[in-house]
């Protein structure tokens, strides 16, 4: 090509000018109409996102329940537009939240158990609540005694009671039949379990009764259990006069029953350091019998565990024929993280409701959560105690009725039982230090034939008073 | 005369006045140790190369460790304000029940390893250096149990001490007609267990150590030895322990300061249980620190922390001492 040429091909002759002229034209004009349109939808959703991040399942939860609760997340960001939720793994154990509570890393929206609820609260660990609380419509409906666990000793509402349990005994209606027990007639007295117990253990070899020995307060935990269903109680007294009373003989008794199963008998397996989450799991691979747990479990082995629901029963724990004897109930509180902001707190709120309470009280919420969690092949109907009252309960599980999954007929010898049995809050002063404190307790006398009952209840209940003192003291 | 005999004179050939202290000066007048002379030498390329170092020390280190002072003297858990209570966490450690236990608890332990676990990898080392063909799978073998996370190795081992007749140890040991063992499900037997799983995690490392300080051992003395009439246990005597005995001092140090602090087994295993009979001096701290759902005492975490530190090195400072003269340099 010629200097020329190449002059003339590189100078635009007129057409070609025009064509871009009205193409630099039509772009403007379009990009004004987007401009515009986009003011125009960033002022009609200039009302700001609120982001929460909220407790969600524990580590290693099937995929099922996690997409199940991803899908309640998605249902709640639908209907609020401005609200974002993040889901963040959370399970309660006591070293892990200390270490969370220190770091200030816990989520906005987390859950603690009855009995740490009071204290968080009045170290101020936990956002006050009551504005809030106070206008929800079912506020008046909460059962007097299961709110008062969300209640610091000021008055203030500080969390919100979102489940609440009995002690239950869970026990594997295959193993029962493979025994030659009836698995429609789990034992009602405590000289029926250690016989049953016996029982299993000679015709299957698999564990008959499985105490937790682990040494993370669980060990106390079910031996206050068991304490309580003989009608005794490891503490007296409330407040700045509660003492420790861990040496009571029904404490005594209830440990050399554990000791002659331990150690006469031989049913009681040859684990004995299980905690709650490896109870669930010996359980569900059917390795044991009867142990004690609480009546919401199933949930755990379901979603943890993979368990084959034809093996689950559930009973109340039997009671001695004790006026005092009765079950321990605890559960589960909704907090917020005191540092949130006051449009976090409200945000946490719509999803404490529409996670943790509308399906208790709105018949529309309450099937749909059933839906998509039967979706989910995730338990519905998992027994439960009322945290309104009976009434309320029952008309809440009616809702769900057809979408109950769980065993119904497996588990109502407790649906039948439980409302007959007198519930006991757990002991109120310093309650996770003295499940601690007990603890050796149950591990000495698993672990050693020779355990003096006595002079270890003695030992630790000089344990436990100093526990209790500091924790009045507030050290 | 060299350029630097030029910028630096020595010091016998200065003037009185400068030998007391006058800044010398370099031909370009730069005064010999000052600012100036320093960052001409690249003092301040030196200074933005050492930063880094100085801030993750600093930040990672050094400022914990003060902090951990500090905390020892306060009571707090980290969530509402701290109080000071001078040495009262101190004297609240001393008196705990707890205390002695987990002292008489990790003393059982860093005792059961010096004894079991510190002669089985010089024992191994030593034969493995006897042996001609294989002798890098053999290394290979022996630190196998290093490269396993220790998590990995404790749960595998948790399983492997199945009290069940049927468990894996118990089916072997029945094998040769012994009966089967709680394991770490007896207060009797479960600290041995846990030095029993650690000696199996941590021999590997000292095998290898050994191994390349036996290479450093002069042949001639063995065949000088051999012309002597010494067996092999001599020669081992004789000649290998004497010649690596300053390596052995150290492992020996490095081993009890590390069973000092043994936490991973006794938190996994057992988590001090059954009733009490492995809880350790770190466990201990850890259950100060984190043990209580409602808040930690990190004060008395902290107090316990630094009760470690202060006997393990006066601990050393008399080991060292005391073994100075045994060691080969």
């Amino acid at each position: 090509m010629t200097f020329r040429e190449r002059g003339r091909s590189m100078r635009l002759n007129i057409k070609e000018k025009t064509f871009i002229r009205r193409g630099a034209a039509v772009a403007a004009v379009a990009l004004l109409a987007v401009g515009a349109g986009t003011a125009s939808n960033a002022a009609a959703s200039k009302a700001p996102t609120v982001t929460i991040n909220v407790a969600a399942l524990i580590p290693g939860s099937t995929k099922a329940a996690v997409a199940e609760f991803n899908k309640q997340i998605a249902e709640f960001e639908q209907q609020n537009p401005t609200i974002k939720v993040n889901g963040v793994q959370y399970d309660w154990t006591g070293p892990t939240f200390a270490a969370e509570l220190a770091a200030g890393t816990l989520p906005d929206v987390f859950t603690v158990p009855f009995t740490d609820g009071r204290s968080l609260g009045e170290a101020g660990q936990l956002a006050n609540l009551t504005s809030y609380v106070k206008q929800l419509p079912y506020y008046k409906e909460f059962n007097p005694a299961v709110i008062a666990e969300g209640i610091d000793g000021k008055g203030q509402i500080i969390a919100i009671p979102t489940a609440a349990y009995a002690q239950a005994l869970q026990y594997n209606r295959q193993l029962f039949s493979q025994a030659g027990l009836n698995p429609n007639d789990p034992p009602k007295t405590w000289a029926q379990v250690e016989a049953d117990a016996k029982q299993i253990t000679q015709k299957t070899g698999k564990t008959g009764f499985s105490e937790m020995g682990a040494n993370d307060n669980t060990a106390g935990w079910i031996l206050t259990t068991l304490d309580y269903a003989f009608g005794g109680r490891m503490e007296t007294g409330v407040g700045t006069k509660a003492k420790a009373n861990f040496d009571n003989p029904q404490a005594v008794q209830a440990l050399q029953m554990l000791k002659t199963m331990r150690w006469t008998d031989n049913d009681m397996g040859s684990n004995f350091g299980l905690s709650w989450g490896t109870s669930n799991q010996a359980f569900a691979a059917g390795q044991i019998g009867m142990f004690i747990s609480g009546s919401d479990v199933y949930t755990n082995m379901v979603q943890a565990d993979n368990i084959n629901p034809s093996i689950y029963g559930l009973a109340p724990i039997p009671l001695a024929n004790n006026k005092n004897a009765g079950v321990l109930g605890g559960g589960t509180l909704a907090a917020v993280k005191p540092t949130a902001t006051p449009a976090q707190i409200a945000a946490a709120m719509k999803w404490i409701t529409f996670f943790y309470m509308s399906p208790l009280v709105n018949k529309q919420q309450a099937i749909r959560n059933a839906q998509t969690l039967v979706a989910n092949k995730q338990p519905v109907g998992v027994p439960e105690l009322p945290v309104f009252n009976e009434k309320q309960y029952q008309v809440a599980q009616s809702w769900i009725a057809p979408f109950i999954n769980v065993p119904l007929k497996q588990l109502a010898p407790f649906n039948s039982g439980i409302f007959k049995e007198k519930v006991i809050p757990e002991p109120e002063a310093a309650t996770q230090a003295v499940y601690g404190d007990l603890d050796s307790v149950v591990e000495d006398v698993l672990t050693d034939p020779g355990a003096n009952i006595t002079s270890l209840l003695q030992q630790a209940n000089s344990v436990g008073q100093t526990s209790i003192t500091s924790a009045n003291s507030g050290s | 005369m060299s350029k630097t005999d030029v910028m630096t004179p020595r010091l016998e050939k200065l003037d009185p006045a400068l030998r007391a202290g006058a800044a010398i000066r370099t031909p370009r007048g730069l005064a010999l140790g000052t600012p100036a002379r320093w960052v001409k030498r690249g003092g301040i390329s030196k200074l933005l190369f050492l930063l880094p170092l100085l801030f993750v020390f600093g930040a990672f280190s050094w400022y914990p460790i003060v902090r951990l002072v500090l905390m020892s003297l306060q009571h707090t858990n980290l969530v509402q304000p701290a109080t000071w209570v001078g040495f009262s966490n101190f004297s609240a450690v001393i008196h705990d029940p707890l205390f002695p236990i987990a002292v008489r608890n990790t003393a059982e332990f860093a005792g059961l390893a010096l004894i079991f676990g510190y002669p089985i990898p010089l024992i191994a080392a030593v034969l493995m250096s006897e042996v001609r063909r294989r002798r890098g799978l053999y290394s290979a073998l022996a630190y196998l149990p290093v490269v396993i996370p220790p998590v990995v190795a404790v749960l595998l081992w948790k399983t492997f001490y199945d009290a069940a007749p049927n468990g894996v140890f118990n089916t072997v040991i029945g094998w040769v007609g012994i009966s089967p063992q709680p394991w770490i499900q007896a207060q009797h037997s479960a600290l041995p267990s846990l030095v029993l799983e650690s000696t199996w995690a941590n021999a590997g490392a000292t095998v290898i150590i050994y191994l390349a300080a036996l290479t450093g051992v002069n042949r001639e003395l063995y065949e000088a030895a051999a012309v002597d009439g010494a067996g092999l246990w001599k020669k081992v005597w004789h000649v290998t322990l004497p010649q690596i005995r300053t390596v052995m001092l150290i492992t020996m140090i490095l081993q009890i300061i590390g069973t000092a602090q043994v936490f991973i087994e006794p938190y996994l295993f057992t988590q001090g249980g059954p009733a009490n009979a492995t809880l350790t001096v770190m466990l201990l701290i850890y259950d100060y620190a984190f043990g209580n759902s409602l808040g930690g005492d990190y004060g008395k975490a902290a107090a316990l922390s630094l009760m470690l530190v202060a006997f393990l090195a006066v601990f050393s400072l008399i080991y060292l001492r005391a073994t100075r003269s045994w060691s080969t340099h």
